[in-house]
């Protein structure tokens, strides 16, 4: 059998007795069997290639993002320069555009409702994470600030606008500031609600992962709980609250619908927390369908292109921290 | 702490879990207020003439949101159409490539996605697809809340997988599968529930989404079944009504965010029963 192959030459007795003895049918139900499997073959390749052109397509969308909004915004900022986003008027009909007004709109809304937000998540992260982790009322706490997460934005401002704001303006009354009732406070208090759960539920994983010898140790030196809480938890769990943190500005940053529902609109800079203003993201859901003027709708894609590059670097610097606190 | 009474300790560790306590609990009463409120001034505004009929003009009593509802459920089910399975195979991806650069890029890529305000995400289906195809249409709003679905399908997606044992995998290979029928006929069945819980929960957060229809879904009074045309939706509805001077128009808005608070609910409660029922880890 050997010789024979190696001459080239194939005879009878070389071919294995399955095929010698085939029948025209069994021969071709093997070719049958060979095409399926160089066809399951060929499908494999195909669906890896298409896997990997999906992970391509994540890519391509992001850097799509980011190069139509810099593309659309060339106009405003070649004819705009740096100084627009220091500008302090913004009169579209004149064509002046500076987004100094909403610059500071979004980042006085933003961080009032984090101020405000900061003490409220980090009690509910300590008290799932630390007090209470398992039983009913916690379960039950747990599943409402999730569901704080799942009510939609916009029926958040229509509450605001509803019952809010004339709360607000009550208050306003008293404490002798004009009384408008929409404004920058108003939707501080609206976004601080909002941004509860993002805090929150990261706030509470990590404090669960706390090594339970470190806080043994602590109350083997005759801490309290609190003690652990203060000196032990609270320390080492502070970057990943940090980071819960971070998330949440990013989530208040780019709010949109409930913001623009109760933060007044105007275009002026606001000259306390209780004075109507704009942010940047209500801005743009304001005026993008009513900017007439290359520059002006230009103007307003730079300021989604500025908020894009705000929110991207918060959140990735936020999930940094996250990862190197998980691996740790 | 040393010269401190020990009693002085630990009434102040008390008094710190009962200030956490009640901080803690005070998040829910503003939630409880909205509830009760937009169930109170909603569930006397639907009827069955509120859920078949259009809205009527300012000046006219009456009139229901049958547009919104049509419109709402086909751009969210075009929205699913798109993400799902570019979302599922790009999760697979990630789990079978995990450690590959394109993996940490397109990991990266994903992370980006799903902080993206929605409102950026409105401009740019508003410069991909409404410029390009001359007009606002359904389409346009279903393909930027596809885009915002994308990155949490993928992620459960992938977490998933990730947490399935290999030797189901090696067991599949080693009978001679086929990489794409292992995935298909062995990985993703089993997976089903965590991917499914992923896709609940991407609906349920794009149901609510206004800020990308603003510009590409538009909003349009009557009933409309032509997703290259205008569409309305109920988060849009809501919007525009609300900020409408008109009672009329703020009863419909009313009974409008019932709806929507009911259907996100449900959706939630239903990702829950799920994920509780084959104990899948989000």
């Amino acid at each position: 059998m050997d010789t024979s192959a190696k001459n080239g030459v194939i005879t009878r007795s070389d071919l294995p007795l399955r095929v010698i003895n085939s029948t025209p049918e069994t021969i071709s139900r093997a070719q049958k069997k060979v095409r399926r499997s160089f066809r399951q073959i060929r499908t494999e390749t195909v669906f890896r290639r298409t896997l990997t052109i999906m992970g391509l397509i994540m890519i391509i969308l992001v850097l799509g993002i980011l190069l139509t909004l810099i593309i659309q915004s060339l106009p405003s900022i070649k004819s705009l320069g740096l100084k627009y986003l220091w500008g302090k008027v913004w009169d579209p009909v004149q064509d002046i555009y500076g987004a100094w007004p909403f610059l500071l709109g979004t980042l006085l809304s933003s961080f009032l409702a984090l101020i405000i937000s900061i003490p409220f998540s980090l009690a509910v992260a300590i008290f799932l994470g630390e007090y209470y982790p398992k039983g009913w009322m916690p379960d039950f706490l747990k599943n409402a600030v999730e569901l704080i997460a799942a009510v939609p934005s916009v029926i958040y401002g229509f509450w605001g606008l509803a019952v809010l704001v004339p709360i607000v303006r009550n208050l306003e009354n008293h404490i002798g500031v004009e009384p408008v009732g929409v404004g920058i406070f108003s939707s501080s208090l609206i976004l601080a609600i909002m941004i509860i759960p993002y805090a929150a539920s990261l706030g509470r994983s990590m404090i669960q992962m706390v090594p339970s010898p470190l806080k043994e140790a602590a109350y083997g030196l005759g801490a309290t709980r609190w003690e652990v809480i203060r000196s032990v938890v609270l320390p080492y769990t502070k970057s990943g609250l940090f980071a819960g943190i971070l998330l949440s500005l990013g989530r208040a940053l780019g709010e949109t619908m409930a913001v623009t529902m109760v933060i007044g609109n105007t275009s002026l800079i606001p000259k306390n927390i209780f004075a109507p203003g704009n942010t940047m993201a209500s801005v743009i859901a304001n005026e993008f369908t009513e900017a007439d003027k290359p520059v002006y709708l230009s103007a307003l894609i730079e300021l989604g292109l500025v908020l894009f590059l705000v929110t991207v670097v918060i959140n990735l610097i936020g999930k940094k921290i996250i990862d190197r606190f998980t691996n740790e | 702490m040393d010269g401190k009474n020990i009693k002085y300790r630990i009434g102040k560790s008390n008094v710190a879990q009962i200030v956490t306590t009640i901080f803690a609990f005070a998040c829910v009463i503003p939630l409880l207020f909205i509830l009760g409120f937009i169930l109170k001034a909603g569930i006397t505004k639907i009827n069955w003439h509120f859920l078949v009929s259009i809205p009527k003009p300012v000046g006219e009593s009456g009139g229901g949101i049958v547009n919104a509802l049509v419109g709402s459920i086909l751009i969210i089910l075009c929205a699913s159409v798109i993400a799902i399975p570019i979302g599922i195979l790009a999760g697979i991806y990630l789990s079978e490539n995990g450690k590959s650069r394109l993996a940490y890029w397109c990991r990266l890529c994903v992370d980006i996605l799903q902080g993206v305000p929605s409102i950026v995400i409105g401009i740019i289906a508003y410069f991909w697809l409404v410029k390009p195809l001359g007009g606002f249409s359904a389409l346009s709003g279903s393909v930027a809340l596809a885009i915002m679905m994308l990155p949490i399908v993928i992620r459960s997606t992938e977490e998933t997988l990730k947490l399935l044992p290999s030797s189901l995998q090696e067991a599949a290979f080693a009978l001679g599968m086929p990489f794409h029928r292992v995935m298909f006929k062995v990985v993703v069945p089993v997976g089903i529930s965590g991917i499914l819980s992923g896709v609940m929960l991407a609906i349920a957060r794009i149901t609510g989404e206004t800020a990308p229809l603003l510009f590409t879904a538009f909003g349009n009074p009557y009933l409309s079944y032509n997703i290259t045309k205008p569409m309305q939706s109920l988060p849009h509805l809501i919007f525009d009504y609300a900020t409408s001077p008109y009672d009329d128009w703020k009863n419909l808005a009313w009974g409008a965010s019932v709806i929507l608070l009911l259907w996100v609910l449900l959706l939630n409660i239903f990702t829950k029963l799920i994920t509780r029922k084959w104990k899948v880890q989000l």
